[in-house]
């Protein structure tokens, strides 16, 4: 039997209006915003690994960080707002900061980690610059990269409740778990894409974030499987379901790869395109499961059916007490 | 003299079918066409509410008799309508996680979109637990019903109830129309209609009771409304802390990384 079939609730009880939608699904293009949750956590990631390496004098690991950092950024930021029915009203994201919208709070996080991000990266292509302007951009790398490392795990995590914060039950249910997946699979993704272009001698530490990423990654994920029953079905079927599986084999594959292999080229870029091509897969796969629930209105009615029902049972018991 | 806040009473017991709401709400508000779709569900050649349809009237044909007639029974098939609307919850959805602020609460209590500020982002879309607000297609706009802030605000009744032939659909401030629903939902009960219930009258239930509430003649899910909608950020204060337990070991696993011996 397919684990897909351990239904909890038997399909065929719930009503609905000629089985059609009762939620609308999301409007967002999956290759912007999945590919936004991928990009931000490669960001993330690298802002740590910069950070890391500027204290512990590993110029090549630090430098590569630094722009991938900036370059991940870029791509989100781009995915973002062609994301948007009217792009050319990005800024309007910035109008207010809103603490009950997680898109707002993110805007906010997005802009001040961009800031210090990028003068780290400026500060790594001193040709570029002004002769005047390397010195103090020297100066304040460092400071920039701590501050852009503090802000990191924020956004990291916060897609996760962005996306939670939704009616949409495959995600609300996983609200518990799904920012620990994403951190996971930030760590490990961008950990991936630092294998491929740190030299063996510095990538040591890389290495360590591989594997915890990848742990946190397939334990949270192992937990919110269990936990979510019926209304976590989109995440072991179909298309969302392929592909959460792959990203399993190859974070596993990746980790282990990377922990036994790390001082041999091939070995660490194998170990790198797993990782990279599993967080990836993580995030689509995330995304498509939220969809795939939303499109059915078994996830949406079957358990709050249930909860009414438990409700008036409850009630009834206390009348009889 | 404070506005008491104003919203809808839906009554589907006397629904006709009609569809004068939908027409009406298009007519007034300027919503663009959604096309001519034949559905194939009984009468419902809408579907669904969306960016371009403001009210809705399902259609529910059931093998169940319609209730006593005088003079003994009249078949055996009843038909359910019901014009469908924004709840304009007191705990909105969509209203919560708007990163603009071009969703926002009126002086009447309802929910409007600011389509002069909306850049699209689609965040409520899938906030709202009914299914209401959706992005517009032409122009990438979010839309739904205003409780035609337009008309309410000159003292007019909204459209959709303004061309209701039945006074299916009433507008008034809400306390009054509450008391007006439960008063309805006895006369039918005593009437001999024991399938009569409220729905979206609750200041108790997971949206902090809507702005707009139905009586019904079957299980919501029936009409295609959740049996038990709870807004999604009632539950934002654990997911915070869920993010930030994560976001701590995020940063701690960074930390541990680089503390290993220097190799």
């Amino acid at each position: 039997m397919k684990r897909g079939e351990q239904t909890m609730v038997p399909r065929a009880s719930f009503s609905s209006y000629y089985g059609r939608p009762v939620l609308k699904k999301p409007v967002w293009r999956e290759l912007d915003i999945a590919g936004y949750f991928f990009t931000g956590g490669i960001a993330a990631g690298s802002a740590l690994l910069a950070a890391g390496a500027d204290l512990t004098d590993r110029p090549t690991l630090r430098r590569n960080s630094r722009l991938t950092t900036v370059a991940a950024l870029g791509v989100s930021a781009a995915a973002l707002v062609h994301d948007l029915g009217v792009p050319t009203r990005f800024h309007h994201m910035l109008r207010v900061l809103k603490p009950t919208s997680p898109m707002s709070v993110g805007s906010w996080f997005l802009t001040v980690f961009a800031a210090p991000a990028s003068v780290t990266a400026v500060a790594e292509l001193p040709g570029l610059l002004p002769r005047g302007l390397r010195a103090p951009l020297a100066a304040v790398a460092r400071p920039a990269g701590l501050a852009a490392a503090a802000v990191a795990p924020a956004i990291a995590t916060y897609t996760a409740v962005l996306v939670s914060d939704t009616a949409v039950p495959a995600w609300h249910a996983a609200h518990r778990e799904l920012p620990f997946v994403f951190a996971g699979s930030a760590l490990a993704g961008s950990a991936g894409l630092s294998l491929m272009t740190t030299p063996l001698r510095e990538n040591a530490p890389v290495a360590r974030m591989a594997v915890v990423g990848a742990v946190l990654e397939l334990a949270a994920s192992q937990r919110m499987e269990r936990r979510l029953g019926f209304v976590g079905e989109p995440y072991r079927d179909g298309s969302a379901g392929r592909k959460l599986r792959a990203s399993k084999v190859l974070t596993a594959v990746g980790a282990a790869t990377a922990l036994l292999g790390r001082r041999r080229r091939p070995a660490a870029l194998a170990a790198g395109v797993a990782l990279v091509a599993a967080s990836a897969l993580t995030r689509f796969g995330v995304f498509e499961a939220g969809v795939a629930s939303a499109e059915d209105p078994a996830y949406v009615v079957s358990p709050q059916r249930e909860r009414l029902e438990a409700a008036r049972a409850g009630a009834v018991d206390n009348v009889s007490k | 003299m404070s506005q008491p806040r104003m919203g809808f009473f839906t009554d589907t017991s006397v629904c006709i079918g009609c569809k004068a709401c939908e027409v009406a709400c298009k007519e007034w508000n300027r919503v663009p066409d959604d096309g001519f779709n034949l559905l194939g569900l009984s009468y419902d050649n809408t579907g669904n509410l969306g960016a371009n349809t403001w009210r809705h009237v399902a259609f529910i044909e059931q093998p169940k008799p319609a209730g006593e007639e005088p003079g003994g029974a009249r078949g055996d098939l009843r038909w359910l309508m019901s014009s469908d609307v924004c709840k304009h919850c007191t705990e909105a959805g969509c209203l919560d996680v708007c990163p603009t602020g071009a969703l926002f609460r009126t002086e009447f209590g309802t929910v409007v979109v600011q389509e002069d500020i909306c850049n699209g982002c689609g965040y409520c879309v899938p906030a709202c637990p009914f299914g209401v607000i959706d992005r517009r297609e032409s122009d990438g706009k979010a839309w739904k019903c205003t409780l035609c802030y337009d008309r309410i605000g000159e003292g007019q009744t909204p459209a959709c109830a303004q061309a209701c032939p039945t006074a299916s659909i009433q507008f008034g401030p809400l306390e009054e129309l509450r008391e007006r629903a439960h008063g309805r939902v006895e006369e039918l009960v005593a009437a001999g209609v024991p399938d009569a219930r409220l729905y979206g009258d609750d200041p108790a239930d997971g949206v902090g009771g809507a702005g707009a509430m139905f009586l019904l003649l079957d299980e919501p899910e029936v009409y295609g409304l959740p049996p038990d909608p709870v807004v999604p950020t009632r539950a934002l204060g654990s997911m915070w802390r869920h993010a930030a337990a994560a976001a701590a070991v995020f940063a701690g696993l960074g930390v541990t990384t680089f503390a290993g011996r220097r190799r």
